[in-house]
């Protein structure tokens, strides 16, 4: 019984996608078509990119809840810029170009400031990412007085509104970073000291790895696939909303993380569980919503299917000890 | 160097309270005024509310993400049953929150899941919850759920029970100080009152019950406790009890005050009551804390957003609304890097 438990937690959540995806064939209306698939994906990006991220800090036992205030920070900054409000850039493609450079910088760094309030000061990581979360937001509705930027760059937005081959764009570089970072996490020494500080801290100063100097890689990685996240936003919706961006997506993120079994306690991560939880989560929306299900049960079964992940994986691993 | 943190950081919150009153007395005319106190003291007791919640589960050495929505729910709940009277109103919205608490509770301790995912969890079905019950009862959309104004149920947030009683020669501009001091106190609102009792009967349950000591020995150290044979569970199922208690009577304070249950409201409040928290000098580790060191903290938070508003009444510059997250991230900071400086010294001595 309980082999049979420990392995529905190896192959559950693949198990699960597929459960979803049959009963959508079966009863959500026009799902098995390219447009349905198109949304799915294009809805899915941003919640993979944070959740990429994520799965680092959560590696190494930490949570980061400022990742939707950053998200509206890179998207605002990044619009301020096309609209020539923070730069007088007349090129317009060394405009696009900074308007993608000078947010991720400015993301990564205040990343890295978390990093940095948890190294220096041993704060724990949820009150450190939480000043973030209240004033991230903030800034960037004081930059933009609360109001939305709207801005018409179509070779800017061809960042996520272009295909290659019917795939949408932003598809190849959450590909891409989803690989990066699944090469990081198991083929190098980052990777392992990432485990390492995860599992045990002490142990893992006492064999010399570099703990702060690993925190401050996966605070400021976060901040990096925020940035992304945000760009990708403004670049869909052609328009920055400081309020709105990347709103509760720490929830989505943080719940992709752990249905992908990554174990809150540090130690043990998967990219790749995260890339199917975030596909779960996505799914299990839909699916509710294409069924005519009100949006308020919605956030009611993503509240279950957290606790409920989370009880599974609890459940396997005190088998495997 | 020992510092007593039990006793320094609730004075120290204090002391930035006074500064902050002396500073905005003086540079804004009517800020120390009956009728603005009284306005802040009333928009802040729910908040005051939460934040006791908040302390209590804080002190276990846990948090509670859920206590905006819980509040939300509440409310809505409050509202619906606002036509039947004061007293269902209020005991609909406050089990409403109890039910919330006793899930969250028995999911940390039956499940043996983090707090903070259980509450984050319950921050979600709170939420749904909320939207849906709206969305049922308007039968449609989930909108604000207008209270009943043919019962009592809105004196509860709006009303002051000693107003009546007040005498016609008080008045601040006659009588000075004296007339100032007896306009605040007549005109006190219900939920002030509400506030006030539950900081008195939460300090005197935290110092003076055996329960109060538990709280804080689980907070210091699960095993311990433990082996010491306290009942660490039960203790951290009645904090979340609590604090979804005191949302849920946050809520209906809310539904009453602004005439509606508001299934969208509630969310950074958890922010808020968590900052009011570490401000009046409760250790987010757990094991130690202060129910009164709470009053400086949300008092601090709440004249923030006074302070912008009467700043761009002066007329000399333009600080929108925005700037009050953004200020108060910044003091959120400050407060926990001198916590963690004043621990790490403790530590080490």
């Amino acid at each position: 019984m309980n082999n049979l438990i420990g392995n529905f937690g190896k192959h559950g959540i693949l198990l699960a996608l597929l459960i979803l995806i049959i009963f959508n064939l079966f009863y959500t209306p026009y799902f098995a078509t390219l447009q349905a698939l198109s949304i799915n994906l294009t809805q899915v990006t941003p919640i993979i990119l944070v959740g990429l991220g994520m799965t680092f800090v959560i590696a190494t036992k930490g949570i980061d809840l400022s990742v939707g205030s950053l998200m509206s920070i890179a998207g605002t900054l990044s619009a301020m810029i096309l609209l020539k409000d923070l730069f007088p850039i007349d090129d317009l493609y060394l405009r696009i170009t900074v308007a993608i450079i000078f947010p991720i910088i400015i993301t990564i760094g205040f990343g890295c400031f978390n990093g940095w309030l948890i190294n220096q000061f041993g704060i724990q990581p949820i009150i450190a990412t939480l000043i973030l979360f209240i004033a991230g937001r903030g800034i960037a509705q004081v930059l933009t007085d609360g109001d939305v930027q709207f801005f018409e760059v179509p070779e800017f937005q061809t960042i996520a509104l272009s295909r290659i081959l019917i795939v949408p764009f932003q598809i190849y570089y959450m590909a891409f970073i989803a690989v990066f970072s699944i090469y990081i996490l198991n083929k190098t020494l980052l990777g392992r000291q990432i485990l390492t500080v995860g599992g045990n801290e002490k142990a893992a100063q006492l064999s010399g790895i570099p703990v702060k100097r690993v925190k401050l890689f996966v605070y400021g990685f976060s901040g990096f696939c925020c940035a992304i996240a945000g760009l990708n936003s403004i670049a869909m919706n052609s328009a920055a909303d400081a309020m709105w961006m990347g709103y509760l997506i720490e929830l989505d993120a943080i719940a992709a993380v752990v249905i992908g079994g990554t174990l809150l306690s540090g130690g043990k991560a998967s990219i790749f569980g995260t890339i199917i939880g975030a596909l779960i989560i996505q799914l299990v929306g839909y699916t509710l919503i294409g069924n005519g299900v009100p949006d308020a049960a919605v956030l009611v079964c993503k509240g279950i299917l957290i606790i409920l992940s989370v009880w599974l994986q609890n459940f396997k691993s005190t088998n495997e000890n | 160097m020992k510092i007593n943190l039990k006793f320094s950081a609730p004075f120290a919150a204090t002391l930035a309270l006074v500064l902050i009153l002396i500073f905005a007395g003086l540079r804004y005319p009517n800020f120390l005024g009956s009728y603005n106190i009284l306005t802040v003291l009333q928009y802040n007791s729910m908040f005051c509310l939460i934040s006791i919640g908040m302390c209590f589960v804080i002190m276990t050495g846990g948090i509670d993400l859920s206590v905006g929505t819980v509040a939300a729910l509440g409310s809505v709940v409050a509202a619906i049953l606002s036509p039947y009277g004061l007293i269902p109103g209020v005991i609909g919205g406050v089990l409403a929150g109890t039910i919330a608490g006793l899930i969250n509770g028995l999911v940390i301790t039956r499940l043996n899941i983090a707090p903070f995912i259980a509450t984050l969890a319950m921050l979600l079905v709170a939420k749904g919850m909320a939207l849906l019950i709206t969305g049922i009862v308007l039968g449609g959309q989930p909108a604000n759920l207008p209270v009943s104004y043919e019962t009592l149920f809105t004196s509860f947030g709006q009303g002051s029970v000693f107003y009546d009683y007040q005498p016609e020669w008080v008045d601040a501009e006659n009588s000075g100080i004296l007339g100032w001091f007896l306009e605040i106190i007549f005109g006190i609102y219900n939920p002030i009152i509400v506030a006030i009792i539950a900081i008195i009967v939460s300090d005197i349950v935290l110092r003076k019950t055996s329960f109060g000591r538990y709280v804080l020995a689980v907070g210091e150290s699960h095993e311990s406790a433990n082996l010491m044979g306290l009942p660490v569970k039960k203790t951290i199922l009645i904090v979340y009890i609590i604090s979804g208690s005191l949302s849920g009577l946050a809520g209906v304070i809310l539904a009453s005050q602004f005439g509606a249950g508001q299934p969208t409201e509630g969310l950074g409040w958890e922010l808020f009551a968590i900052a009011s928290v570490v401000v009046g000098g409760t250790l987010l580790t757990g094991g130690k804390g202060s129910i009164l060191g709470i009053v400086p903290g949300i008092l601090i938070l709440g004249l923030i957003y006074t302070i912008l508003n009467f700043e761009n009444g002066l007329g000399y510059v333009s600080l929108t609304v925005h700037w009050q997250q953004v200020v108060r991230g910044a003091f959120l900071l400050i407060v926990v890097i001198i916590q963690a400086s004043i621990t790490k010294e403790k530590i080490i001595s």
